[in-house]
């Protein structure tokens, strides 16, 4: 079980290996779209990435809901549980 | 009266050269770029030709890491290329809706659609890359290419095996004369030194097999000569309307003077033993240059190394030049680099556009005993110097399918001396 702390280090290493942006740049309330500037063919690969390091499921139907970084990060945690 | 074409900037990353100023010195010298390969599937898949000729400086050394993660390697080759091309060319402000591209592949995305084969069945369905089809489209050099210039007067992509490279300079030269574009950046790019496409070639016996010396594989016009060599990499050319390149003041290499097109419908693989198609396309690049058979002083040859495919063509241009063949000198520089397959055609205008530029043929390396029933003038040892006047030099391009390809180069200027 990763701490929020540790899904959203973890996020910004995935975001930061797909598209090159600094992990410091990956904060809670950034939007993938609009801040961070990621679109759906990163968002998918940075999704399927995720799942394997946190080992969780994210359906596809639900990838649209994460709008913001916060939105990924809540949604890997409660997932975990 | 047509709209003259004219070369404005050259491009390559290749075996013997990650750019067009180190390729062009080691296409004189007469280097190999020919090497063993040291990747674990060659023994782990027993596959039974042990070398190629990787390109010499990787697309990283160029290319950003996220650049690269969506790329085909074919496709990184063709950015490298062509982003060379480009700078090479001075352009800087240009009408980007009459900016075309040509840019062709022989093979594709082979790397990309089979790791993607490889993960499906090892990982499953949501582990294959979202960018899985953008990267093994043919069509992925030309795209990116045009995304990445800004090109928007068409991006096109042809694919005729190994006269791909050439055929793009022929649908170039077809764009600018016919007004659709004043700028059109076009060449060939691969990246098929793959355990598939190695077993594939080696299975129909295409490839040389000479694994206890590498360097001295690609032997064109040899006698002893067991096949071609696998190279990869990609070569772009900057191809401008005249008036459009006389108006800035742009440095001229020299003028696409004319292109060709045939096909033998003979047999898929094996070329016409006479040469027909070949010959065809040779008179129609003439044609189409306004030029004569008199006026050729160099061949950049297509002489693949092949004991079948190298003497169809001394023949097809013994047959188009007539005796003036005895006064042309050729190079068959797959010598050096192995064959480029798609991008072959691309490179090889990129050295027959220097031969002009410069009046400088370059080597043939491992011939030692030419062919006796291959009656050409061979350029071997040293570069040639061409005649210091106007000259015309062609190079062939062939491929699996019958497909031939020709282009001619004219000069536009006196000698430029190396510097």
């Amino acid at each position: 079980m990763a701490s929020n702390e540790e899904i959203l280090a973890g996020l910004a290493e995935i975001v930061n290996e797909e598209t090159g942006l600094a992990p410091e740049a990956v904060e809670l309330e950034k939007s993938f779209t609009d801040d961070l500037d990621i679109d759906s063919i990163s968002m998918m690969t940075i999704v399927v990435n995720a799942e394997e390091k946190f080992d969780v499921k994210i359906p596809d139907e639900e990838v649209k809901n994460l709008k913001t970084v916060g939105d990924a990060v809540n949604f890997i945690a409660g997932a975990q549980a | 009266m047509a709209r003259k074409v004219v070369i404005t900037g050259l491009g390559a990353t290749t075996p013997i050269g990650g750019d067009v100023p180190t390729l062009w010195k080691n296409a004189l010298k007469g280097v190999s770029g020919v090497h063993t390969l040291t990747d674990e599937w060659v023994e782990k898949y027993d596959i039974p030709v042990h070398f190629a000729a990787k390109v010499s400086n990787l697309a990283s050394e160029t290319l950003s890491r996220v650049e690269a993660k969506r790329m085909d390697p074919s496709t990184q080759f063709a950015v490298v290329a062509a982003r060379e091309a480009w700078k090479d060319s001075g352009l800087e402000e240009v009408d980007h809706d009459r900016l075309a591209v040509a840019f062709a592949t022989g093979i594709g995305g082979v790397w990309t659609l089979l790791d993607a084969w490889d993960t499906l069945r090892e990982k499953g369905p949501r582990r294959v890359l979202p960018m899985t089809v953008p990267m093994l489209m043919p069509n992925g050099p030309a795209a990116a290419v045009s995304l990445d210039l800004g090109a928007r007067a068409g991006a096109h992509t042809p694919v005729s095996a190994c006269a791909s490279g050439t055929e793009a300079m022929h649908i170039a030269l077809e764009l600018i004369r016919s007004g659709k574009a004043d700028v059109v950046v076009a060449g060939g790019a691969e990246a098929a030194i793959h355990p598939l496409p190695m077993a594939a070639f080696a299975a129909m016996q295409a490839l040389s097999k000479r694994n206890d010396s590498p360097e001295t594989a690609s032997r064109p016009y040899d006698l002893d000569r067991d096949g071609f060599v696998m190279g990869e990499g990609a070569g772009a050319l900057v191809l401008e309307a005249e008036e459009h390149a006389l108006a800035r003041g742009a440095r001229i290499y020299g003028e696409l003077a004319g292109t060709s097109v045939t096909a033998d419908a003979y047999h898929i693989t094996a070329p016409d033993p006479e040469g027909l198609g070949a010959t065809r396309a040779l008179k129609a690049a003439l044609f189409d240059a306004r030029a004569q058979a008199e006026d050729v002083v160099h061949v950049n040859a297509h002489a693949t190394s092949t004991p079948v495919g190298d003497r169809p063509e001394s023949i097809a241009l013994r047959a188009a030049l007539g005796d003036h063949v005895d006064n042309v000198c050729v190079s068959a520089t797959k010598s050096q680099m192995g064959h480029l397959l798609g991008a072959s055609g691309a490179v090889e205008s990129v050295l027959t556009v220097l031969a002009v530029y410069h009046r400088l043929a370059p080597v043939t390396i491992n011939l030692e005993h030419q062919d006796p029933s291959i009656e050409l003038d061979v350029v071997t040892g040293t570069p040639r110097e061409l005649p210091e006047g106007q000259v015309l030099a062609l190079n062939n391009s062939f491929g699996f399918g019958g497909h031939n390809a020709v282009v001619a180069i004219r000069s536009t200027g006196p000698k430029v001396e190396m510097v």
